[in-house]
């Protein structure tokens, strides 16, 4: 997914002199292409996340379209203050590239591990949240952030949903895309990890239950209509992100469906309000929080039984 | 003769700063006087006469840009702007009251001539940077200008800003430290010490000059200074100021920091800067 961003980012950048990338001095072998075919529209900031956001909105403020590039909690929290009073509060064409989405860095250990990222960008006013499923919808996400005039946060994953891209709506901003429906649940998923809510669908249908799955690749604006249709569907619905249970996907839905007074109960799968500290892949992550196909079998199950 | 004209409007205007942040943060029962009489001065230069701005058109894309880093002195900036046609005077009595545009740390929204809002320190420097670099890559000839306090220079992130417009040579930029040598709670060297404050910046790779920042003649100098590309280094002006200047017993006192003129002392204030 990061070589698909960086590769579009490239060809965009090649017809747009607007368009610069700003890298923490991260991206080794990935920003090669760029930094070649771009070498004017392309910084690297240092170790200096803080510098490098009031950087980007200083030069986003001059008309540019700015990118600021580095793994999950760098180009977010390290820098919340400057995204949030430099970049959002003026509304400055600032775009946060995260890599190492939720566990894709598992092995590198807790600071490495993006789980609160988007809570607290979603949190920001001005603030776009797209955390894109596949590489192909994320090369579609970039082209949505070049155009948007306004703050995003773009969650890059290590791990992708194997969706075929569809020959139109493949993303649409905003837009939820139903990929099944089902009569017993809901499932909602944002990122790579909707690959593990596909293979729970099927699984859940081995079972006797009928799930379908709903891909929610932007987080905010998140899509209230396409989640009321699905409560009206479904008596339960369940939402599964590679993130805190606090305050993102599952904060998100379970907003709208307590606003509108749903009555569908809602699960939220995702990492309980813990630190990770266990070292292992993503694969292996997931699984050791109970975010897997398998677990999410599990806890829907439940969730209809009871 | 018209080099003394403008002499006489910069010292002027400065007078009018001076009066109308004491007005300000009297009828907002506001803090921050001292910080705002500090840089008086500074700022009379600057909008007297050596910023490109224009009150007629302020987004006008050849301008320089001036960036308050230090937010807290608002009210000294909204009265430059304000004694120099950006909007209109009585709109400074709305400073900090309900519903106001005038906030106590400087903003940007619905006020004519302000680039950036800020308030939490180390933010302006960054921005001025990003600003000056994207003027080189457009090459464009305006100046890109930042205030900052020297409490503020506490934050690292004016040093990673330091670093990387020294290392971008970024010769249209101009730091401008009001260093008055006491912040928040105590003087600036019980607190954590600066100095050699200029060597650091020269160690940075800055062109730097230190100035009385309260003489016009040495600030205007010192500006006309950092107008040519100065050997494609940044440069600093670090200006040795007394906080709460133009009020004698305001002057070089932590207490001015955030306490705000009332009763007696609003008005020994106003006599003595009436009376100057």
């Amino acid at each position: 997914m990061r070589d698909s961003v960086v590769g579009r980012l490239t060809e965009l950048a090649q017809e747009d002199q607007r368009i610069i990338l700003i890298t923490g001095d991260l991206g080794f072998g990935v920003l090669n292409e760029y930094r070649e075919k771009c070498a004017d529209q392309f910084i690297n900031a240092g170790v200096a996340e803080q510098n490098m956001t009031g950087v980007a909105t200083g030069m986003a403020l001059e008309g540019m379209i700015v990118f600021t590039y580095s793994i999950g909690n760098f180009p977010t929290l390290r820098c919340l203050e400057q995204i949030r009073n430099d970049a959002c509060y003026h509304n400055a064409n600032v775009k946060i590239l995260a890599v190492g989405g939720g566990f894709s860095y598992g092995q590198l250990g807790m600071s490495h591990h993006a789980t609160e990222d988007l809570s607290i960008m979603r949190a920001l006013p001005n603030m776009q949240v797209i955390a894109p499923s596949d590489p192909w919808q994320a090369r579609l996400a970039v082209d949505f952030l070049v155009e948007h005039p306004g703050p995003c946060y773009l969650r890059i994953d290590k791990s992708g949903a194997g969706l075929e891209p569809p020959e139109e709506g493949g993303f649409t901003a905003g837009k939820a895309r139903v990929l099944s429906e089902g009569s017993d649940i809901a499932i909602i998923g944002a990122g790579g990890i909707l690959a593990e809510c596909i293979e729970a669908a099927d699984g859940l249908k081995g079972a006797g239950v009928s799930a379908g799955v709903i891909e929610m690749a932007t987080v905010k604006p998140v899509d209230v209509d396409a989640i009321l249709a699905a409560a009206r569907r479904v008596p339960v619905i369940v939402t599964v992100e590679e993130h805190s249970v606090i305050g993102g996907l599952g904060g998100a839905v379970a907003e709208v469906l307590a606003e509108h007074g749903c009555p569908a109960r809602l699960v939220r799968i995702g990492l309980p309000d813990v630190y990770s500290s266990v070292v292992g892949s993503q694969e292996y992550l997931r699984n050791y929080y109970a975010m897997d196909a398998a677990a999410i079998v599990q806890r829907t199950k439940a969730a209809v039984a009871a | 003769m018209r080099e003394n004209a403008t002499r006489c409007k910069v010292t002027t205007l400065a007078s009018k700063i001076r009066r109308s942040v004491v007005e300000m943060t009297h009828l907002g029962k506001s803090s921050h006087v001292g910080s705002a009489l500090s840089i008086a001065d500074i700022l009379a230069v600057l909008y007297g006469e050596i910023l490109q701005v224009d009150p007629d058109e302020p987004s006008k894309a050849d301008r320089d840009r001036f960036l308050l880093s230090k937010g807290h002195a608002g009210a000294a900036v909204y009265a430059a702007l304000a004694h120099s046609g950006f909007m209109p005077e009585d709109v400074l009595a709305q400073h900090y009251q309900n519903g106001s545009k005038l906030s106590g740390h400087v903003s940007h929204k619905g006020v004519p001539g302000v680039e950036l809002s800020t308030g939490s320190l180390g933010h302006g420097l960054g921005v001025a940077t990003g600003m000056a670099k994207a003027a080189k890559l457009q090459k464009r000839d305006h100046r890109v200008y930042c205030l900052l306090s020297d409490g503020e220079c506490d934050e690292g992130s004016n040093w990673e800003a330091i670093l990387f417009a020294a290392h971008h040579k970024l010769d249209n930029l101009t730091a401008i430290v009001d260093y008055n040598k006491i912040q928040s709670l105590a003087p600036v060297a019980d607190t954590l010490g600066l100095e050699p404050f200029a060597d650091k910046w020269k160690a940075f790779g800055w062109n730097v000059v230190e100035v009385d920042g309260h003489d016009h003649a040495d600030l205007r100098a010192a500006f006309a200074n950092g107008q040519p590309a100065s050997g494609q280094q940044p440069n600093c002006v670090i200006c040795h100021t007394t906080k709460g200047k133009g009020v004698s017993f305001m002057e070089d006192s932590v207490l001015w920091h955030y306490r705000t003129p009332q009763g007696d002392e609003y008005d020994a204030a106003v006599k003595e800067l009436d009376n100057a």
